[in-house]
């Protein structure tokens, strides 16, 4: 028991079940799951459904902010990914067809690919500092995406791109299974190889970790590579449910979420350890929250103070220093030393 | 010593999950005293600071300060209180100025504006009373580590006088850089100030402090006037067995195998840093430990480095099995079969946040590229077997390696370099901060695989390690290596490796 309590996930599943489990006084039927027209409904599937972009997104943001790192670009990265693909379906003679959508979804993630090459190479070749080097292209990549979509909103109507977004399959919306792949495959592809570790070490320490022989930079550029095309398939996802390119909405803001995402994970974000479980976790909180607003019927202008009140609870009831002020009546909460073994 | 103790600790328990660190101890210290408290690693030395300081809460037990029962809730209250730490590794804002560092958090101000010129001159006031003349405007980072443990001394001095407590303040500096931390502390003494002192040499110790207590194990074994009680005496107090370690391999004749190949593992001719390194030739056999020799800053690291690839040579070329070869990055030297374990074990060596599993296997897997992971039986095995033969303390290899005492942490480095089985190992001060138990067994593993073949470049600030061990010693002064003296058969002695140190030649 003390280890489930003492797990680094287990305040944010508390907060996620708490937030869900609020949502029924406001709506009775919110844990009703029916399966109509052979597409499962409910809107713990919608809590699902609007977190895939930003679970894509944090995904990636875990592994740059474990080198030590931090991607600002990502929602650029999604504009861009999502023009791009809406351009390439748009001027298509039959939008309906399935070859061109996956060349169009190709060229978006070659693209997002591309971005995340300039990122890696700014940061550990050139030796930006990463919030510098990212903030270039979460500047400069919006305004390519409004360029591409010269300011307007594409419109697409292509049934094969739909299903990305807003498609089922086995009665399973079709972008969370592209989200359980991606992370699935990431999880194996990390923990199975030797990367998850040498990650954590580049990150935890960079000189350490070159005087035992880690090649730092390949690591680093691979990690804002993974981020980027992360983003893009986030993108395809976005643009594919709104049926649309909309340079000015698409991911705006999002690497704020993926970042709070990642830390409510418990990965920190000075590098080192990390945990994509965590940062999955996280998006799924956030998209929680964002769906029990509407629920409850919080006045839209204060959506974001209640947003902000629930952080706060969810970073307090992360901190050991403040579970123990408050469950254990201490001399002096402001000493926690940390759990060691004495030398 | 008929004055009452300043500080008085009575019946101190401490106990952490799954360990008691401190049992009962009891500790006094007198105003005008050196006192010095002794204990391998492990013994409860740092918990009994930490205690005191009020990092950690106590379990049982009293402290009492000028008589007055207290309890600090941290350092900053022991600190208000006349209680301040200088510990082992220096603990200020190296990229903030000198006049900044000692005036941290109490800057003197006059509206709320800091008073640069006033925190400037007594900056250079306080200094020059410890005889040091240094530019208080400049960033702490362009002076040695030695001078920055000064600089932490001089802040401790002159941000409480009643106590002041040295963890390990002499590890990073050289003997003439000891001898004047001494006389500070002699000075502090007699303005009445209470030193309670740490330190693994116990030269130091026999040197300054008044009195000792030992812990072992986290158990009072007793108080003793330093004039009362030889260092043989010390020492098996504090290990609690009599030290056969060390003095077999006093006896042990230094003696390369005779079938050793004489070709040399490594060769480096002309090789030079400028800057770090003037050019430099040596060559290294299998078989045999080279030990470096220099007082601190004569360029003893940055020679190890250069072999290692850690710094590229600017000149001269280097020779591995007699093929030339170019050290780019230490991976490229990892995989001649070069390992560099180094002086900075925190920061350069263990990665704190990683398990001890992890820390060991990371050199080996490093080389194995990130895509032919370890297999997790294979790393079982090799983490299993070397937690065993260097008897790393908690045997569990999912520990934290922050969690684990210096001696620990160096263990698990050169495990980390033993699994990669190098052909040259270069370890740059592996007992430094260690306890007298921890270091025997490393200079004996050292020596044992010498003797199985291996090269060691062995580099150490204490000469008399460096004479016991090595076959051969290169002694450096001011970034220049000015000789070679050949110990197989143990005839250089001290006096001549300081001789050639000061000479500048070789004798």
């Amino acid at each position: 028991m003390t280890a489930i309590v003492k797990h680094r996930l287990f305040w944010p599943a508390v907060v996620l079940v708490l937030l869900l489990v609020s949502n029924v006084f406001f709506a009775p039927r919110f844990f009703t799951i029916t399966l109509q027209d052979g597409h499962l409904y409910g809107s713990l599937i919608d809590v699902l459904r609007s977190a895939t972009p930003l679970a894509l997104v944090a995904l990636g943001m875990t592994m740059v902010i474990a080198t030590g790192g931090i991607d600002l670009s990502v929602g650029s990265v999604m504009a861009i990914s999502g023009a791009v693909a809406c351009l390439f379906i748009g001027d298509l003679s039959n939008q309906g067809s399935v070859g061109g959508v996956l060349l169009a979804v190709g060229l978006a993630l070659v693209l997002a690919l591309v971005a995340g090459l300039w990122n890696g190479v700014l940061v550990s070749v050139i030796g930006i500092q990463p919030i510098i080097a990212t903030l270039i292209l979460m500047v400069a990549g919006r305004g390519i995406a409004q360029l591409l979509t010269g300011g307007q909103i594409i419109n697409v109507s292509s049934p094969p791109f739909r299903v990305i977004g807003a498609g089922y399959a086995l009665a399973i919306p079709v972008s969370v299974i592209i989200v359980a792949v991606v992370v699935a495959a990431a999880v194996l592809l990390i923990r199975r190889s030797a990367l998850g570790v040498l990650v954590e070490a580049v990150g935890a320490s960079p000189t350490a970790s070159r005087l035992a022989g880690i090649r730092a930079r390949g690591l680093t550029i691979g990690a804002y590579v993974f981020a980027a095309v992360c983003a893009g398939i986030a993108g395809l996802i976005f643009s594919s449910n709104v049926a649309s390119a909309d340079s000015n909405a698409a991911g705006n803001l999002i690497e704020l979420d993926a970042i709070l995402a990642v830390v409510i994970g418990g990965t920190a974000l000075t590098g080192g350890r990390f945990s994509i479980a965590g940062s999955v976790l996280g998006a799924v909180l956030i998209s929680a929250l964002d769906i029990t607003t509407y629920t409850i019927g919080v006045p839209a202008e204060t959506t974001l103070l209640f947003k902000a009140v629930v952080v706060v609870i969810l970073c307090l009831s992360q901190s050991a220093a403040f579970r123990a002020a408050v469950f254990r009546r201490r001399r002096t909460p402001a000493v926690t030393p940390a759990a060691e073994v004495p030398a | 010593m008929g004055d009452p103790p300043i500080l008085q600790m009575t019946g101190i328990r401490k106990a952490f999950p799954g360990v008691v660190a401190l049992d009962g101890v009891d500790f006094s210290l007198r105003p005008g005293e050196v006192h010095a408290l002794m204990g391998e690693n492990g013994a409860g030395k740092s918990t009994l600071i930490k205690v005191l300081t009020g990092v950690y809460d106590i379990d049982a037990g009293d402290i009492r300060l000028n008589g007055d029962p207290v309890r600090f809730g941290g350092p900053l209250q022991a600190q208000q209180a006349g209680i301040s730490t200088v510990y082992q590794e220096v603990n200020l804002c190296a990229n903030l100025s000198v006049a900044e560092n000692i005036f941290i958090g109490r800057e003197p101000r006059r509206f709320g504006k800091i008073r640069w010129s006033e925190m400037r001159r007594r900056s250079t006031a306080l200094l020059a009373g410890l005889d040091l003349h240094l530019d208080v405007a400049a960033p702490l980072s362009t002076y040695s580590l030695a001078i920055q443990q000064m600089v932490a001394i001089a802040r401790a001095i002159d941000v409480s006088a009643k106590v002041l407590i040295l963890d390990e303040p002499t590890s990073s500096l050289d003997a003439s850089e000891v001898e004047r931390l001494f006389e500070v502390m002699r000075r502090l003494k007699r303005d009445g100030v209470a030193i309670l002192f740490i330190s693994h040499f116990l030269d130091q110790v026999y040197a300054v402090a008044d009195r000792m207590t030992v812990l072992r194990n986290g158990t009072l074994i007793g108080e003793y006037a330093t004039a009362e009680l030889t260092q043989m005496q010390l020492v098996t107090k504090m290990i609690g067995k009599e030290l056969t370690v060390l003095e077999r391999l006093e006896e042990e004749p230094r003696e390369v195998a005779a079938d050793a190949p004489r070709e040399p593992v490594v060769e480096a001719h002309e090789l030079g840093r400028a800057g770090a390194i003037e050019p430099f030739d040596l060559a290294i056999h299998g078989g045999e430990i080279v030990g470096l020799a220099g007082l601190l800053g004569s360029g003893r690291t940055e020679l190890a480095r250069l072999l290692f690839g850690a710094d590229r040579p600017d000149q001269g070329t280097i020779k591995i099995d007699g093929k030339p070869v170019t050290l780019r990055t230490p991976r490229v030297a990892m995989n001649h079969g070069i390992a560099f374990s180094s002086e900075n074990r925190r920061t350069e060596g263990v990665v704190g946040e990683l398990s001890v599993r992890e820390n060991i296997v990371l050199a080996l897997q490093a080389s194995r590229g990130w895509s032919r992971p370890i297999p997790r039986r294979k790393q079982d095995e090799l983490v299993e077997r070397y937690i065993k033969t260097l008897g790393i303390r908690p045997a569990d290899p999912d520990v934290a390696v922050r969690n684990l005492s210096g001696g620990n942490q160096q263990k698990v480095l050169l495990a980390r370099w033993l699994i990669t089985e190098p052909r040259l190992l270069i370890v740059d001060e592996p007992t430094r901060g260690i306890d007298v138990g921890a270091k025997a067994e490393i200079q004996r593993l050292l020596v044992e695989l010498a003797d199985g073949g291996m090269a060691v470049l062995f580099v150490s600030a204490e000469l008399e390690e460096v004479l016991r061990l090595s076959h051969k010693i290169e002694v450096l002064r001011e970034r220049h290596l000015v000789g070679e003296l050949d110990n197989t058969g143990g005839g250089v002695d001290a006096d001549r490796v300081m001789q050639a140190i000061a000479s500048g030649a070789n004798p």
